[in-house]
């Protein structure tokens, strides 16, 4: 912004002048339906946020975030997606890191698992879904396995259990994605450091935590980012394994949105999704903060 | 004393070498499971299929058998049946199918297409609020459907699009995904071409079709196939925007005929994932590059 100020006092050098029209005129087609399709829209539905009745005629001041805030479907929902995100990140940024280490090691066949880790990125979730069916149905080959045991059949999908299925299935979508990413950051750390740190007796733990992950942190933290976001588009995933009304325990955020669209209360829709997005822009904001202040650190 | 310690050492890494590979073949293995899993069940006779699932389908009197759902991989006899009704007897298999390519090809061409002029402003040209605005395409390519859902939808009517395929492809063309990937990869080619091109009284119009575009192909293969694999997959959009059901995509249709109709369900599954394994295996190497330069800021 500063800088803006000192070059319009300045005025622009006809040169400069072109250059602004030329990168407006280039990007306008993007940028028009980015306003079309976000950006006037959304400052729209922010006034349904404080407002009341079909098309918004009464303001209401925040009336509309506390009634949101008490609603249990909206508790419920904002527990299950906190519980999802808990699970889910921490696992597959430890087995995206794991197998892209595995990798690492200079073992012979590299692409080949390496495709077997990137196709289900491709794969569409609905032409495979019928497998996760059979797996984990009540009477499906895990029950089998456990009745096999003597212990007793679970209905996974609509249990309790269905939030480790989801969580199985975002893995097996997303791990290949973090995998490639983290295996560019190793790629990238001299192997000289290895040798010296050897040569002075470190262990692998020590190389690990002294090396590995230092110089990793950058890739660590977009991975994270990454999966975060991820994490909370997975309604794709839970609608194809368990349609418009799944068990309670993967009701999400993005079903209670989608449900309240479906029931025409956008007042509510929009202050939920208002929340949503202030919450994921902050998060969003500190980890990009936080990383720069831990480059800073290393340097 | 020496030779055994350096003997041992050698033994204890080629032990480690092979938990590696049976680490990395059983991952693999578990990763693949469920594609093997489609490809062999699409290959046996309806009747079989419905013999062995009959309690996806809800009516598990037929036999003894229909109690349970075993994982079921060799068929008793290879047979096409499955596929040969899905293409030649099921008129609405073909209609869905359809339905995804006309929504999937214009986005994929069309973000690639206006998020390449747009990438080539945000790395090489400067204009007022450039890296604000940019800042914003980041924030809204994090942002899940349902967040932007109503100011969508408020849009699309407004435009009186709802209930037409252009309700689900204009959005997805202006998608900031592509706008963000491209400049990634554009913002690393060295300036001194374009400034040679300047010299000779090139504009920047010829710069960005003859210098730049030529040393991003690369990049527009690797979104556009990203993109390809994003949108034919796509569920959210289409479940709103279009009430009409005979106009949805597969990834929808399939998640209902997976009951219905089991007994070409395999096979529509494996002909709705061949384009996607067709792009994979053309463009393996543009899409590891697409995803790695994704990672660097």
């Amino acid at each position: 912004m500063l800088a803006l100020k000192g070059t319009a006092i300045k005025r622009k050098s006809p040169l400069q002048k072109e250059e602004a029209l030329a990168g407006i005129l280039f990007a306008l087609p993007s940028l028009s339906g980015f306003a079309l399709f976000f950006v006037i829209p959304f400052f729209m539905s922010l006034y349904y946020c404080f407002t009341e009745g079909i098309g918004g005629t009464r303001f209401v001041g925040f009336r509309n975030f506390e009634s949101l805030l008490k609603s249990e479907s909206f508790l419920l929902a904002a527990k299950n997606t906190l519980i999802f995100n808990a699970v889910a990140v921490p696992l597959i940024m430890v087995l995206s890191l794991g197998f892209a280490m595995l990798l690492n090691t200079g073992i012979k066949g590299l692409p080949f698992y390496r495709s077997c880790f990137i196709l289900p990125l491709v794969v569409p979730v609905a032409s495979v879904i019928l497998v996760w069916q059979i797996l984990f149905n009540e009477h499906g080959a895990l029950s089998q396995l456990f009745q096999l045991f003597g212990l007793p059949a679970v209905d996974w999908i609509n249990s309790q259990w269905s939030v480790a299925v989801l969580v199985l299935l975002y893995t097996w979508k997303n791990c290949g994605y973090n995998m490639v990413l983290f295996l560019a950051g190793l790629n990238s750390i001299p192997r000289e450091y290895y040798e010296a740190a050897r040569i002075d007796g470190a262990g692998f733990w020590t190389c690990f935590t002294r090396i590995t992950l230092p110089f990793l942190a950058p890739t660590g933290f977009f991975v994270l980012v990454l999966s975060f976001v991820n994490s909370l588009k997975v309604f794709r995933e839970s609608y194809q394994l368990a349609g418009n009304y799944p068990d309670m325990h993967i009701y999400m955020l993005q079903n209670f949105m989608n449900n309240n669209f479906t029931n025409l209360n956008y007042q509510r829709l929009s202050s939920a999704a208002f929340l949503m997005f202030a919450i994921i822009s902050l998060m969003v904001l500190v980890l990009f903060r936080l990383e720069s202040r831990l480059g800073r650190d290393l340097e | 004393m020496i030779h055994a310690a350096g003997g041992q050492a050698a033994l204890k890494k080629r032990a480690g070498k092979g938990i590696i590979y049976i680490l990395l073949t059983l991952a693999s293995a578990a990763l693949l499971f469920p594609l093997v899993y489609m490809v062999c069940n699409s290959f046996m006779e309806s009747r079989e299929v419905m013999k062995a699932y009959a309690l996806l389908t809800g009516n598990s009197g037929i036999s003894s058998d229909a109690k349970r759902l075993s994982i079921h991989l060799i068929p008793e006899r290879v047979s096409l049946i499955q596929y040969y009704q899905a293409l030649f007897r099921k008129p609405t298999f073909l209609v869905m199918f359809w339905n995804s390519v006309i929504v999937t090809v214009p986005i994929v061409v069309g973000q690639t297409l206006v998020s390449a002029l747009a990438a080539y402003a945000f790395a090489k040209l400067r204009f007022p609020f450039r890296d604000q605005i940019f800042f914003l395409y980041i924030i809204v390519m994090m942002m899940p459907f349902q967040v932007t859902l109503v100011p969508q939808y408020i849009t699309l009517r407004k435009l009186d699009l709802l209930g037409s395929h252009l309700a689900v492809i204009l959005p997805g063309i202006f998608s900031t995904f592509g706008v963000f990937l491209l400049r990634q990869f554009m913002i690393r080619i060295p300036d001194e071409y374009s400034e040679a091109a300047k010299i000779d009284g090139a504009g920047h119009l010829r710069i960005f079709a003859s210098i730049i575009l030529p040393q991003c192909k690369g990049a527009l293969a690797s979104l556009a196939i990203l993109v390809f694999a994003d949108n034919w997959n796509m569920v959210e959009q289409p479940l709103i925007f279009l009430n009409n059901e005979l106009m949805h995509p597969l990834s929808i249709f399939l998640s209902r005929i997976n009951t219905s109709e089991l007994g070409v369900a395999f096979a529509c599954g494996i002909l709705y994932l061949l384009p996607t394994l067709f792009v994979f295996l053309y463009g393996e190497s543009y899409l590891i590059e697409g995803i790695q330069r994704s990672g660097i800021k």
